[in-house]
């Protein structure tokens, strides 16, 4: 259960080497141990992190999981639930990809709609049903503002992205009521691994910064955050310009 | 089947549940049998703090349809009444009797069930002990849907007795109640400038008192630190009456009078009212006034005047927290004290108070010591700093209240009580597959 003041006593990382999903998750072993699982495809980086977190209090398990290859997710799920509820369960995992090789090799595109899209949908039908059984639960969606409005510069990733939150979104409506809630979350550029091959874009943030706001976005029960939250009015701003000029501003 | 969102009284952390209305011992033990993966709990008026009467995804049994009087023995003042019976209806009923409640917590808007399930103690602890003390009886329908008639030295009694409802479903209990002469009480009333001032009288004079209780001032620091109000009292002879009450010596008829605005926002009680109220509250309160002669409703129960009081802490919630620890360890309390004071969690009416002995109750709360409870409401430095208290409450050999807790940690609570073992064993004797539950019992692995 997530106790009043919203602590979660079970945790389930899906890209369990996401340095942002582990970022979340020591925020909250930093106030109470915590059961982890970390879901990822095997590899020494998920050992790290999973011997990391174990120095931190946390009790962990790593699961066996691979974003593509949705036909287990279901299974591997509901065996979790059956090992204790899943109090909150981060939605990780994504590729960033090669905009240059993605918008030219339909192997690549489809990779990164594989991972990013089709994979976040198959977990999250299979998080609502364990947990709308449980009566209770919290899916946090790492989404990004580079899906509130695709840019030409990386509008393969931006895609994917805008499927994913329309479908966390929805998947929020659909679970009121429940008991089950989602937290769309909207980073701005995040300095991980993930882009650390790249020029901090403005309003850079890290994944520190987007825990803490994580943390504190469960605990008041919000839907979508935008990190930083200013953000947020910059994208307002952005998706509401004219076309060419967006194009321009955005390369 | 719908289901329905349901909160414990401070309104936090709420979870759906299929609300059954409990109907008949037949229609009940139906339900237990049949009931799914999730399990089932019972629920009373729901003035526990957290989620305690809360079943995630399960069944919830609304007891409060199941509220007769089956029996009412006037000369030896026992009842035999039904497990939804309020406490309100119960001091209605008795009163006009010349009969009391044995124990009654700071509202009466709780079901006799739920009396049993928290075994709630009220003002007279150190005199008379617990609710279940005054238990002789009750009939508990267990896991197997059976009914068994259980009795103070049965296992299952003292399991039930604190069991937060995980033992199974209380249906009818026999209760001892008091004798009175008037619906009056009898209070002195006296202000205490500081702590150690308060714990002095207190210590001092308790035993003089049949019922007591002190409210301390969680935000003033420095030299007031800890300054309060002591109200205690006897329940009034009837040759302590004025002519004019004496003419009707057992009257009861409290009413509500004000009701709290559905819809509050949060913020409204912060460090600066709540400073306010508690200055003009220590203020109004005499220096020194005794035998007053009180309304029991305004003595017991200030704060059922108002209804809906819980939402004035605005749509986040609040927390209640209780602990008791041990005659010595007074260091914890004025540490508690102190950092409630410095960190400004805005608190209404902390109360303070002495416990008598505890009872074999093993997962029962009251236990010999001091007693501090307090309102905070939700906010974002609250849990670090209640986690850091709770070390301090486990390591003196104190505790931490089950039935006002929604946030406490598992490992804590297990250190805190140490018959929980035992409780366990004799649950899983009488429930091995784990069908009373509740999200109360999954958040503490109780
Ligand atoms: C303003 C206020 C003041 C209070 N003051 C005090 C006080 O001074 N002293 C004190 O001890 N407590 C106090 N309490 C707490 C309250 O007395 C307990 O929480 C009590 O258990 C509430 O009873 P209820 O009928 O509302 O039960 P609920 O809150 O509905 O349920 C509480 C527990 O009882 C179980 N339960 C209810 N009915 C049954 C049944 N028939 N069979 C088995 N289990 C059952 C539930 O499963 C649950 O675990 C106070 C609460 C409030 C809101
Ligand atoms: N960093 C940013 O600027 C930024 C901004 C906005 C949104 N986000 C989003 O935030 C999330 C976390 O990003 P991050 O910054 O923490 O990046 P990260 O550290 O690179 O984490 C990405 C995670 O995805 C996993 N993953 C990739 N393909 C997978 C597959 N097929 N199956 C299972 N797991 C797979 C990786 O696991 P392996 O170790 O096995 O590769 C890794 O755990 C991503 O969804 C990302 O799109 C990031």
């Amino acid at each position: 259960m997530i106790d009043a003041l919203g602590n979660p006593q079970t945790v389930l990382l899906l890209g369990g080497t996401s340095d942002i999903g582990l970022a979340i998750v020591e925020r909250y072993l930093a106030s109470r141990p915590v059961r982890v699982v970390l879901a990822g495809r095997p590899s020494p980086r998920l050992d790290e992190a999973a011997a990391r977190l174990t120095a931190k209090g946390a009790t962990v398990e790593t699961v066996e999981f691979d974003a593509a290859q949705t036909a287990g997710h279901q299974e591997l799920i509901s065996k979790i639930a059956a090992g204790g509820d899943i109090d909150l369960a981060v939605v990780a995992f994504g590729l960033l990809g090669e905009q240059a090789v993605a918008e030219r090799d339909p192997a690549a595109a489809v990779e990164l709609a594989t991972v990013n899209y089709v994979g976040a949908v198959s977990v999250g039908v299979a998080l609502a049903t364990v947990m709308r059984a449980a009566g209770h639960g919290v899916i946090v969606a790492l989404s990004s503002v580079a899906g509130e409005r695709a840019r030409r510069a990386n509008f393969v990733y931006g895609s994917t992205k805008a499927g994913m939150d329309a479908f966390y979104s929805g998947l929020g409506d659909s679970l009121i009521g429940s008991g089950v809630r989602v937290l769309v979350v909207r980073p701005g550029f995040v300095t991980t691994k993930m882009t650390a091959h790249l020029e901090p874009a403005p309003l850079a943030t890290t994944a520190d910064e987007v825990a803490d706001a994580v943390v504190a976005a469960v605990r008041r029960g919000r839907h979508t955050i935008w990190v930083p939250a200013r953000l947020r009015f910059v994208m307002s701003g952005l998706r509401h310009l004219p076309r060419p000029l967006f194009r321009r501003l955005s390369r | 089947m719908g289901t329905t969102m349901l909160t414990g009284w401070g309104r936090t952390a709420p979870t759906p549940a299929s609300l059954v209305p409990a109907g008949t011992d037949e229609q009940l033990a139906d339900l237990v049998r049949s009931a799914g993966p999730r399990g089932l709990v019972a629920r009373g008026l729901g003035r526990a703090y957290g989620d305690a009467a809360q079943n995630a995804g399960g069944t919830v049994v609304d007891m409060t349809g199941r509220d007769r009087v089956l029996h009412f023995d006037r000369e030896a003042g026992t009842v035999v009444v039904e497990a939804g019976l309020s406490l309100d209806r119960l001091m209605r009923e008795a009163i006009p009797l010349g009969w009391f409640v044995p124990v009654t917590p700071g509202t009466r808007f709780v079901t006799v069930g739920g009396a049993i399930a928290a075994d709630i103690h009220g003002k007279n602890h150190h005199v008379h002990g617990s609710f279940c003390r005054h238990v002789l009886e009750f009939d508990l329908l267990c896991a197997d849907g059976e009914v068994h008639s259980v009795r103070p030295g049965d296992d299952l009694f003292w399991a039930t007795a604190g069991g937060m409802g995980l033992t199974g479903v209380v249906l009818r209990a026999t209760v001892q109640l008091l004798p009175i002469e008037t619906s009056r009480m009898r209070v002195d009333t006296e202000r205490a400038t500081d702590l150690d001032d308060l714990m002095d009288r207190l210590t001092r004079t308790d035993d003089q008192y049949t019922y007591s209780v002190a409210w301390i001032d969680c935000l003033s620091t420095g030299r007031r630190l800890g300054r309060g109000v002591l109200t205690r009292g006897w329940h009034a002879k009837a040759a302590e009456l004025s002519t004019k009450d004496r003419a009707r010596p057992l009257a009861f008829d409290p009413r509500v009078r004000l009701a709290a605005p559905r819809r509050l926002p949060g913020g409204l009680l912060n460090r600066y009212t709540v400073a306010a109220f508690n200055e003009m509250w220590y203020r109004k309160a005499p220096r020194e006034r005794r035998d007053e002669i009180q309304p029991l409703a305004t003595f017991f129960h200030p704060l059922d005047g108002v209804a809906d009081w819980n939402r004035v802490y605005g749509p986040r919630g609040f927390v209640q927290y209780q602990f008791v620890v041990p005659f010595g360890a007074e260091e914890v309390l004025r540490t508690s004290v102190e950092a409630f004071a410095s960190a400004g969690h805005a608190s209404f009416l902390a109360v303070l108070k002495r416990f008598g002995a505890g009872n074999d109750g093993m997962l029962s709360f009251p236990d010999a010591g001091w007693t501090l409870a307090l309102d905070v409401p939700v906010s974002a430095g609250l849990s670090p700093l209640l986690d850091r208290l709770d070390e301090l409450v486990a390591g003196a050999g104190g505790r931490l209240y089950l039935a006002k807790d929604s946030r406490a940690r598992a490992e804590l609570i297990a250190r805190m009580y140490p018959r929980l073992g035992r409780f366990r064993a004799v649950r899983d004797k009488y429930d091995p597959t784990g069908v009373f539950t509740s999200d109360l019992a999954r958040r503490l692995a109780l």
